[in-house]
Order: structure tokens, then sequence, then C-alpha cells
């Protein structure tokens, strides 16, 4: 089917950008420690010869297959063997600059590798839309990529890079943090949901609460993150001060509780607005049928108007569920922990490696949570009620 | 008669807020009760005034590039020869929309240094998805048959998007703007914590000296503006919606 030779355009891009980028920006950045500046290393100077021309033919077949080959399913299979060969090689990379037993170089992949790592994430991601997967399928795939990267880092692949590094430090904090990052976040999150659902059905019900109440959770949007957090520490402090109980439960100015009341205010907002519009949606017609076989309105809500709003209330969540793994970092700045406190500890300490150590997992969480939520959104609405 | 009362009600936000930057001590009485120990009521770090403008003008910096690229990329990928990157350009809104504003401000640093310059990267690029978005369905909200109607009167592709396509999908680019525009506001205060001048800097402040009443002050002024902000952008909407009307 590779018809006539007709240039991708997008190919083109990819390649425009990524040939450059491999031929004049650094592949890997080599530094004697932590702090000292780097060596920027191309691909040659970072692998031997016969692994470097190896992972060169790869690209360049990626490049051709980008430009020339129309089929989605066979670009996107090309575009998922070019990262695992990039990702191949920037580990042997690693270590291969390494000594045995060194500890203290860094290894880090250059700009040209990212930029390389971006358009064939590009590659993949355009050639996923074309696709148009289904849900469960998207769902697997995600499941599939997890997995491989997973085992890759279990197996130590990537040890001698520095982000690894970072991590061989602080690998017990790291477990530790991630599991407070999501507290944080399905706490709030569970906590909103049994405010937001009834106080969404009240809402509709009663038309006259619903500008007053949709309008003070925006103005609670409004709100920048770090000045929510500051604010509530007053209120809770006093409460602890006054309280034993309040501050036997954990309950203090610092920390998760405010961190937590934050989230929470924030995520009622989408939660109560689309049940309040999937409610709306649902059709006079369904609800007058159930009605007349007799239900009593508790029924008809539980058992009509409910479950025909679901995948609006549920995109509300999954809007919910991306905000909070992202201000859930900001909570690091009032003591609360989760991965923010590399990245915070990272800015302090210009150290882009712990930076990464906090970005990269909150970045993945946030993205699976999408996936996932889109992919149960898209099913629901797609069942016949 | 409604109409009067929200605008008085906006005079009043608004005089109540150039007010408090303006002369700030005399506001002093009302935050005394949120200190202890003595400290001082309000900021005395910097100049409140000095540090909003800061703030507003990294902000309105940032969504001014980020406007003219998102519309123009919106454009590009809606013409029938850039129609092959609006899947792909989709996808990158949705995907990017994912990345939280603190991992983009963090990995900005190393490449370009403290100070203003990661800030205006992060907000310009959490500013273009939403202006993008809203570009792209304002262009394709025009119905075909307007379109041949404009085509039939002689109008160039040119002529077609600047006096047809565009005012029509002019409304939702504003509201892609009010968005980016909100979002800004408070995610520039994150800025402060890589050395950008901002009200950030009065919260943080706060939270470093335990002084609430620095907190609530830094939070409020961001708060207000971007209610306000968000007000002014939403009667521009509705102004230029009744003209189209009419017109």
């Amino acid at each position: 089917m590779v018809s006539a030779l007709r240039i991708d355009r997008l190919g083109a891009l990819f390649t425009a950008v990524g040939a450059p980028a491999l031929a004049f920006l650094p592949f890997v950045v080599f530094k004697q420690n932590r702090i000292l500046p780097g060596d920027a290393l191309s691909l040659y100077a970072a692998l031997p010869p016969p692994a470097a021309y190896g992972c060169l033919a790869a690209l360049i077949v990626t490049a051709i297959t980008a430009l020339f080959v129309r089929q989605a399913r066979i670009r996107f299979g090309v575009a998922l063997l070019g990262i695992v060969i990039l990702a191949a090689a920037v580990a042997a990379a690693g270590n291969g600059l390494t000594a045995v037993g060194n500890r203290v170089v860094r290894v880090a992949p250059g700009a040209g590798c990212w930029l390389l790592l971006a358009m064939l994430m590009l590659m993949a991601t355009d050639a996923l839309t074309r696709l148009k997967p289904r849900p469960l399928t998207r769902v697997l795939l995600l499941a599939l990529c997890a997995a491989g990267a997973g085992i890759a880092l279990a197996h130590g692949i990537f040890d001698h890079l520095s982000v690894m590094r970072e991590y061989a430090v602080n690998s017990e904090r790291f477990g530790r943090e991630l599991q407070r990052h999501l507290w944080l976040v399905f706490g709030s999150l569970g906590a909103a949901l049994c405010l937001a659902l009834p106080l969404g059905m009240l809402c509709h019900r009663v038309p006259r609460l619903r500008a007053g109440t949709l309008g003070v959770l925006n103005l609670v949007q409004t709100i920048p993150a770090i000045a929510l957090f500051g604010i509530l520490m007053a209120p809770l402090a006093a409460l602890a001060a006054n309280v034993p109980l309040a501050a036997r439960i954990g309950i203090h100015g610092i920390g998760a509780a405010p961190a937590v009341i934050a989230l929470f205010l924030y995520s009622l907002l989408p939660i109560v607005a689309n049940t309040v519009t999937g409610l709306a949606r649902v059709s006079p017609a369904a609800v007058e049928a159930a009605r007349g076989m007799g239900m009593t309105p508790g029924q008809v809500l539980a058992r009509v108007e409910m479950p025909l709003a679901l995948p609006v209330i549920l995109s509300g969540v999954r809007i919910v569920l991306v905000q909070n793994i992202g201000l859930a970092t900001i909570a690091a700045l009032i003591g609360a922990g989760g991965l923010g406190a590399f990245v915070f500890q990272g800015i302090g300490q210009t150290a882009i490696d712990l930076v990464l150590l906090g970005a990269i997992p909150t970045v993945a969480l946030a993205f699976a949570a999408s996936v996932l939520l889109d992919a149960l959104v898209e099913t629901m609405d797609r069942t016949p009620q | 008669m409604r109409l009067r009362s929200a605008n008085v009600l906006r005079v009043a936000v608004l005089a109540l807020l150039v007010s408090f930057l303006l002369w700030p001590q005399s506001f002093a009485p009302l935050f005394a009760p949120l200190t202890q120990y003595g400290a001082p009521p309000i900021y005395d770090q910097g100049n409140l005034l000095e540090l909003t403008l800061a703030h507003l003008a990294t902000v309105c910096v940032a969504a001014v590039a980020s406007g003219i690229v998102a519309v123009g990329l919106g454009i590009l990928v809606t013409r029938p020869s850039g129609a092959e990157f609006l899947p792909l350009s989709r996808a990158l809104v949705n995907i990017g929309q994912t990345f939280p504003p603190v991992a983009v401000l963090a990995v900005a640093v190393p490449l370009v240094g403290f100070g203003e310059k990661p800030t205006l990267i992060a907000l310009f690029a959490y500013g273009l998805l939403p202006i993008f978005e809203n570009t792209v369905v304002g262009l394709q909200s025009c119905n075909s048959e307007l379109l041949e109607a404009a085509s039939g009167m002689g109008m160039s592709a040119r002529q077609r998007l600047l006096s047809v396509e565009l005012p029509i999908a002019m409304p939702l680019i504003l509201e892609g703007l009010r968005l980016s525009l909100v979002i800004n506001i408070g995610t520039a205060t994150i800025g402060s914590t890589v050395a950008a001048k901002g009200l950030g800097e009065v919260i943080i402040a706060g939270l470093l000296s335990n002084n609430t009443a620095f907190i609530l002050q830094g939070g409020l002024v961001t708060g207000l503006m971007a209610v306000l902000l968000y007000d002014a952008v939403g009667m521009v909407e509705r102004r230029i919606c009744k003209s189209a009307h009419v017109a």
C-alpha cells in the first residue's frame, strides 16, 4: 500500500526537528559529580561504535517510516520500537560511561535525546489518534507501557542514569512520598464526592440554589493554591491548639490536613457543575416514564437520573483527579509531603535530577488517570442504557 | 436593575482592591488579629502595588504571547493545508493539560535560570491550551453554507477568514483567553518559588514566617484580580456577541 512516494508532512516535521537534534545537540550529559558542570556528548561519543551505528540505523528507519509509510498501525509500532531503542541507548550510555562501582559520576539524557524522545512520542500519539483505538485497547496499551517501564526499572537497566541515582539515595522516602501523594489526591476526591454529589442533586432540584452555589465554588477556584493552603493553616492550627482530640487524630496547622481540605475545596466545582449538567441532560421523557411506572422520586433519582448522568459526572471526576494530582505537588510547600517535596527540594538545590524524580511520576500518574477515566467515560457513554 | 447592582459591586470590589494596594497600612487594624507576637500585619518586605503590577505584567505578557501563538496555530490546523496536523494537535492539548504547572516551571529552571523567564515559559505553555482548543472549536463551528455564501460573494480565503470565520469564533476565543488568564493568575504565584517577582512572594513570606495576615493578603489580592479580570473579559465577550447579533 506504499503507493506513490508522497512525503508525510507530519513526518517531515518530526524529521526536521529530530535529525538536527541528534546531530548537533548533546545526546547525554556527563558530569564528574553532582555539582560540576557536565560535558555534552554526542551519540558517537556516548556509545561504542557498533551500538551508536545500530541506534543511528534504527532512528533512520524510524524517520523513513515517518516520512513515507502511511499505515497508522506500522507507524505506531515503529515509533514505539524507536522509543524502546532510544531508551536502551541512553541506558547503555549510562552503563558504559560509568566505571564499575563508581557512584559519583552522573550521566543524564541531553537535550538532543529529550527532543528525539518527544518527536517519537508525537509520532506514536499521532498514529494512535488515527487508529482511534477503543477504550479497552487504550487501557491495555497503557498497562503494557507501564509494565514495560516497570520491568526495565526493576531490572535496574536505568540505574546508572542520574535520575535513578537520586532515586537510589531517596528510595525509602520516595515510596513514602508517593503514598502520601496518592493519599492526598484520593482522600480529598473521596471527601469531595460525598458532599458534591448530593449538592449537585440539590442544585438540580432547587434551581434557586444553583447560581449561588456555583458562583461560590467558582470563587474558590480563583484563590491560588499556595494561598488557600496557607489560609487554611491558621484555623487548623487554632483547632489543634484548643481541641486535644483534633491534634490526636492528626490535625495540625501544617501538614496534610490543610492540603486535603484545600484539594477538597478545589474538587467541589467540577463535580457539582457536572452533576448539575448531567442531570439536566437526562431526557424528561425517561423521567416521566419512570414516574409512570410508579417509581418514587428517590427511585427515579437512583435508578434513572443518576445512571444516565453518570458519564458527565465521571468526566467531572476526571478533571478533578488530574487537577488534584498536579496541585498536590504544591502541598509540599506547607509540609504536606507528596512528590512535590522532591520538586521543591530540587529547585532549592538547582538539582534537575531531583526535580525530575518528583515531576516524572506526577506527570505519569496524571496521564494514567486521564487515560483510565477517559476510557471509562467513553465506555459508559456508549453503553445503551 | 439587576445589571446596575452588578456594576455597583464591580466598582466596589475594584475600589477596595485599589485602595488596599495604594494605602495598605490603613487596613492594618483588619489584619492585626491574625498576627502573633507583634508581627507586622501588613506585608512590609516590598511594595504591594509594585508586586501586583509585576504579577499582572507577567500574566499579561504570557497571555498575549500564548494568545497570538494559539490563535495562529488554531487557524493553521483548521485550513485544508494544515488538516494533517489537527488530530495530533488536539491530542497534544489533551496531554498537555495533564502536566502540572509546577513540573513545567521546575523543568524550565535549568534551561533558562531563575527569575521571570521560567515563569513566563510555564504560563505561556499552560495558557496555550484553552485558547487553542477554543479557537479550533470556534473556527470549526462556522457552518458551511455561510462559508459558501462568503466564497460566492467573491471573498478570497483570507478575506473569508478575517471577516467571517474569526468574528464568528471570537466569543469562544475570548472565552479561552479568559480561562487561561484566570488559571495563570493563580499559577503565577508559584513562580515566586523560582524567584519571579509577584504576589507569590507575599504568600511565601507568610508561609516562612508563619504570618497568616501575609498569606491572606497575597491570596486575596490574587483572587480579586482573577475575579475582576474574568469579569472584564466576560464583559468584552458579551459586547462582541451583542454586536455580532445586531449585525
